[in-house]
């Protein structure tokens, strides 16, 4: 149980001592996974939209599947676009394999059903009057949609929270696709699991901290901007 | 009610078109500021593709772990003047990235798994650079009661009071297919036991799927026996509750080797002239050396050695042209 503390302890001396490496990790950390969340909100959050203002045969049905793959595991993500990056693969000549670009598409790929899911949900809890107040106001459809999502921003930045998290503490698709090369594709996760495989449990819950710390930061940065405008 | 806000057709190919673009910035590398939409603070970017080539090796866990690489990495970057990007895996999947062209060598540890390699195709000018043992590790109580007995007659013997009496009695075994499971496989083999039978015979014998220092952990929590490469061991030394207990034994022989990648057979391997040298730099005077000592200031003792010298002298040793000719 002391390990706590010690871990403890060391978290605050790589923070406070500006451990280059440690440094350099976390930021590559939260630079793959806010250019995960950038892109999944750019396809899902449209695709979300879509879902809910259409009603069509089948939506419930479309909404199911969106929620089963909630529970994809992160290392079948990883190994389905190993399957199609490596160089033997359909993409390989892009030669993506061990890069951080096939980590971001390995979290892309893992938080699409999620923030999909969730922002149908934010949605949804939106009253239907706000819509029809907007277009009888003489908004276009366009408008009216931002006014609905503008009404909901509380749910989809909850939505893109999560996403967020689900992106930087995930491991078994960053350490398929990116290999946890020293320096390159090393991130918070993947170095967490391989100082626990090489003994320095230490050292592993110091940077698990770290990384709490970071989406503690990122999270209370998006409520602060959010209760701004 | 059923008007349609924004055309279907709008949103995708907006949406499609962002991505593309967003994608096709990460490829070039310029990665500007995380996009505006919502994206949560912005962040440093890192530069993507550097200059030089970058050469690819994927490595077997337990050298990994010891920290080797780190040592050696630099010295060789500067050597051939490239971006090396080690990636390490158990064997099984590290020979699997050789065949898909993913990495341009791979330094495993299990000969029957290499001897197939090669004799598909995929891996050339095998050559061995270092080597160390295995070992038994289990509570210091013993209750099979196997120290320094041979590897074989210990396997027995747990596997006799492992059925007796699984409550006391336990295996931990890597199941991962990875080199130190090959070798435990043989070990089973040569004491003598159908592998498939062991593996089936009951709640004795536990089947982690985990990587070497999990493992330790997990055979220290269950006061279990485990086989480990002696590397792992020593770095886990103080943490877990297990001794070693059977140390001697030619099965415990642990060879590292270099494979290439054959370009012929995997066209998309394209470094073959840099794994040349690096399999060279491998068997080198330097290399060898630095090898001989390396973990002796962290463990007391260093974890492998170098086959230069003659020092490997079992039976099961590669052959003097395997770690002295230099691949042309």
């Amino acid at each position: 149980m002391q390990e706590i503390w010690q871990a403890l302890v060391q978290a605050v001396n790589l923070i406070v001592g500006l451990d280059p490496e440690v440094i350099q990790i976390s930021l590559r950390s939260l630079y793959v996974s806010a250019w995960s969340i950038s892109i999944a909100a750019l396809i899902c959050i449209p695709i979300g939209g879509l879902i809910h203002f259409h009603d069509f045969k089948g939506k419930r049905v479309v909404i199911n599947i969106i929620q089963t793959f909630y529970s994809l595991p992160t290392v079948v993500v990883g190994l389905l676009v190993f399957l199609f990056i490596s160089r033997s693969g359909p993409l390989g000549g892009l030669e993506l394999m061990f890069t951080p670009t096939a980590m971001v598409i390995g979290q892309v790929i893992l938080i699409l059903p999620v923030l999909t899911g969730m922002t149908i949900g934010a949605l949804s809890g939106v009253d239907r009057s706000i819509r029809d107040t907007a277009l009888s106001a003489g908004a276009n459809n366009v408008q009216a949609m931002w006014a609905i999502l503008f009404e909901a921003k509380f749910a989809v930045v909850g939505a893109l929270i999560l996403g967020f998290g689900r992106a930087i503490s995930e491991v078994g698709a960053a350490l398929m696709l990116g290999g946890n090369i020293k320096g390159y594709t090393r991130v918070l996760t993947t170095a967490i699991s391989l100082e626990t495989q090489r003994g320095d449990l230490v050292l592993s819950l110091a940077l698990g901290i770290i990384l709490i710390g970071i989406a503690m930061v990122v999270s209370i940065t998006m409520n602060i901007l959010l209760q701004r405008y | 009610m059923k008007t349609l806000l924004i055309s279907p057709v709008h949103c995708i190919s907006i949406s499609v078109i962002i991505t593309c673009l967003l994608l096709v910035s990460i490829l070039v590398g310029c990665a500007p500021a995380a996009p505006q939409t919502a994206t949560p603070a912005p962040t440093t970017a890192t530069p993507v593709i550097p200059g030089k080539a970058r050469f690819k090796i994927a490595t077997t866990t337990s050298l990994y772990d010891t920290g080797l690489w780190n040592y050696l990495e630099p010295t060789f970057e500067k050597k051939a003047g490239v971006e090396m990007d080690i990636v390490y895996a158990g064997t099984g999947i590290a020979l699997e990235y050789g065949r898909r062209g993913d990495v341009d060598a791979v330094v495993v540890h299990d000969p029957e798994a290499e001897a197939k390699f090669i004799s598909e195709g995929y891996g050339i000018n095998k050559r061995s650079f270092a080597f160390n043992h295995f070992l038994i590790a289990g509570p210091a109580s013993d209750p099979a009661g196997i120290k320094d007995l041979s590897p074989e007659q210990a396997f027995k013997k747990i596997y006799e009071a492992g059925i007796a009496d699984p409550n006391k009695v336990k295996f931990v075994s890597r199941g991962d297919n990875s080199g130190t499971h090959s070798k435990e496989k043989l070990i089973w083999k040569a004491a003598g036991l159908n592998y498939a039978d062991v593996e089936k015979s009951g709640p004795w014998y536990v089947e982690a799927g985990k990587g070497m220092g999990p493992c330790l952990l997990m055979a220290s929590e269950q006061g279990a026996y485990i086989l480990s490469d002696i590397s792992t061991f020593l770095a886990f030394k103080g943490k877990v509750n297990v001794v070693p207990l059977v140390e001697k034994g030619d099965l415990f022989l642990n060879v590292y080797d270099v494979i290439e990648i054959n370009p012929e057979k995997v066209t998309t391997a394209k470094m073959l002239p840099t794994a040349k040298a690096f399999t060279n730099w491998l068997m080198s005077d330097d290399v060898q050396n630095l090898i001989a000592t390396y973990g002796v200031t962290e463990y007391g003792r260093p974890l492998f050695s170098p086959l230069k010298g003659g020092g490997c002298t079992e039976s099961g040793c590669p052959k003097l042209e395997d770690y002295t000719v230099p691949v042309q």
